[in-house]
């Protein structure tokens, strides 16, 4: 089921006009801003289908900064993201991409700095869902309505067991797990939807493990 | 967790419960919270709804123009007449308006199930609310029970204007606050089902087609009659009136009538009214050029 809550039907609370191409938008900016990490230097910003034909009508292009600036779906500040942006000297493109998207409400962003570079896609299924369907040029399905934890590991025997081992220690039950990986023996990457929000110690912890490179988190 | 409506009203009749309460039962136990935390979250978007309605009814204005201060026309109307089709339905009407007003002038509002379409359920509950008398907690109650409905839609079909057209978005909050309505009111489980049904039913095939894109016209519109859509349901279904087409399959007929429905009808600003000669004319009034010439 895509939708498992109410508050996914009533809610989210938010700056209008549209709970898909604002609200929504501003969810895919949010969720790369913190794979990402950091605030980024630079943002490319490729619309598709309906968020390319309407993204001006429905502030898109604003919420999706709005989001990369770590601002959440009801933060005023949303509809001065791009001025707010410049003053931090983001560098910011965008591109109204007329290609075919499985989903009519795609994003594909590409942000970055000095110290690296992240590549999202993320789509707004309705009502302010979101769902991150690549990263990196891995496959995923995210949701945008459980704190998650994201794993880039080397594709070796005893990866995925000492992640869910640290995460068993501590108590937290998976709701949902994914693992893809580019090709056999190289880099994969773990997708990890928990019930509770996710505290520093365990990250710290995840990040120690075995063959785990790289670790991120999305809040609920 | 329930998958149909029918699955819905089946454990809420058999287990003597209000679909509210099924809601809320089902939501302590995926999210893993209290009653309480839960009675608080929703009761936090209750009162999103009340400030967007009181905004929306002080007057805004939108930043294209195109929409704001028609709530305030039609409460200026019912207090000097009385209205043709009632106090409470133009009610319902003029706070539907309000909030998409508010909306579209990028105020604050709570997504019900969208953002586009936000109107139908508060519109509708603090209209009835001055009819009915409900507490606090019934209020409260009147969202989890529009959740319900609006989540099996969400799930079943879908609530997005792209993926849908407007029969999704208006179309879903209109059955949902129907669905509401008849609780509120103390009708059951399956009469609210059948208020659904009605009211999904006349807003099959609506096509999602906004002026320049904006969620303003015919959006604030749309949900006024939305919400008086959802008043006359409520009250058919109250009156003992059913719908011969299950709630489900009408749900699944929606689902299956915008997969076929053409993009230009799905939130793109190409068809409809958002290309008709005036439509262009606004258009290209807001942004120097229209976005797309035909």
């Amino acid at each position: 089921m895509k939708y498992r809550s109410v508050f996914d039907i009533i809610g989210p609370v938010m700056i209008g006009p549209s709970s898909s191409h604002t609200a929504g938008a501003a969810r895919i900016g949010r969720a790369a801003r913190h794979l990402f990490g950091r605030e980024p230097v630079y943002a490319h910003v490729h619309l598709y289908g309906s968020f390319a034909q309407t993204y001006k009508g429905h502030g898109t292009d604003v919420a999706i900064i709005g989001g990369l600036l770590d601002f959440e779906t009801d933060d005023t500040r949303i509809s001065s993201s791009i001025d707010i942006a410049g003053q931090k000297q983001m560098e910011i493109h965008f591109y109204e991409e007329e290609a075919q998207t499985d989903h009519p409400n795609t994003a594909r962003l590409v942000i970055g700095d000095d110290a690296g570079e992240l590549e999202l896609v993320g789509i707004s299924i309705g009502g302010g869902k979101v769902e991150i369907t690549e990263l990196n040029g891995f496959e995923l399905r995210l949701s945008g309505s459980h704190p998650a934890i994201l794993l880039i590991h080397n594709d070796r025997y005893g990866a995925i067991a000492s992640a869910t081992s640290i995460l068993a220690s501590h108590e937290i039950n998976i709701g949902r797990m994914e693992v893809s990986r580019k090709a056999q023996g190289e880099q994969a990457l773990m997708v990890i939807e928990v019930d509770q929000n996710i505290e520093d110690t365990v990250l710290n912890e995840l990040e120690r493990a075995d063959h785990i490179i790289q670790v991120a988190r999305i809040s609920d | 967790m329930f998958k149909n409506i029918a699955e819905l009203v089946e454990r809420a009749e058999s287990e003597s419960l209000s679909i509210s309460e099924i809601m809320i039962r089902q939501e302590m136990e995926v999210k893993q919270l209290t009653r309480e935390q839960i009675f608080r979250q929703m009761e936090r978007n209750l009162e999103v709804m009340e400030k967007a309605i009181e905004d929306g009814l002080k007057g805004v204005k939108s930043h294209s123009g195109l929409t704001g201060g028609d709530a305030v026309l039609i409460q200026n109307y019912m207090r000097e007449h009385e209205p043709l089709s009632g106090h409470l339905l133009m009610d319902a009407v003029s706070k539907a308006v309000a909030t998409n007003e508010v909306n579209a002038a990028m105020g604050t509002i709570c997504a019900t199930p969208t953002a586009g379409s936000a109107g139908c359920v508060p519109g509708t509950l603090f209209a009835v609310k001055d009819k009915l008398n409900p507490s606090r907690e019934q209020m409260v109650r009147y969202l989890f029970t529009s959740g319900a409905f609006g989540f099996v839609v969400a799930n079943n079909a879908s609530i997005s204007g792209a993926a849908g057209g407007c029969q999704a978005e208006v179309g879903s909050a209109a059955g949902m606050a129907a669905a509401a309505i008849v609780e509120m009111a103390g009708g059951t489980p399956q009469q609210s089902a059948e208020a659904m049904a009605i009211t999904l039913k006349n807003m099959l095939g609506l096509i999602c087609d906004p002026v320049a894109g904006l969620v303003e016209v015919p959006c604030v519109k749309r949900n006024a009659m939305g919400a008086s859509n959802a008043v006359v349901a409520a009250d058919m279904a109250l009156a003992g009136v059913t719908s011969r087409i299950p709630c489900d399959e009408v749900i699944d007929a929606m689902y299956k009538v915008g997969q076929r429905m053409p993009s230009a009808f799905r939130e793109t600003a190409q068809g409809g009214l958002a290309a008709t000669l005036t439509g262009r004319k606004l258009e290209a009034k807001i942004y120097g050029s229209p976005i797309d010439e035909e």
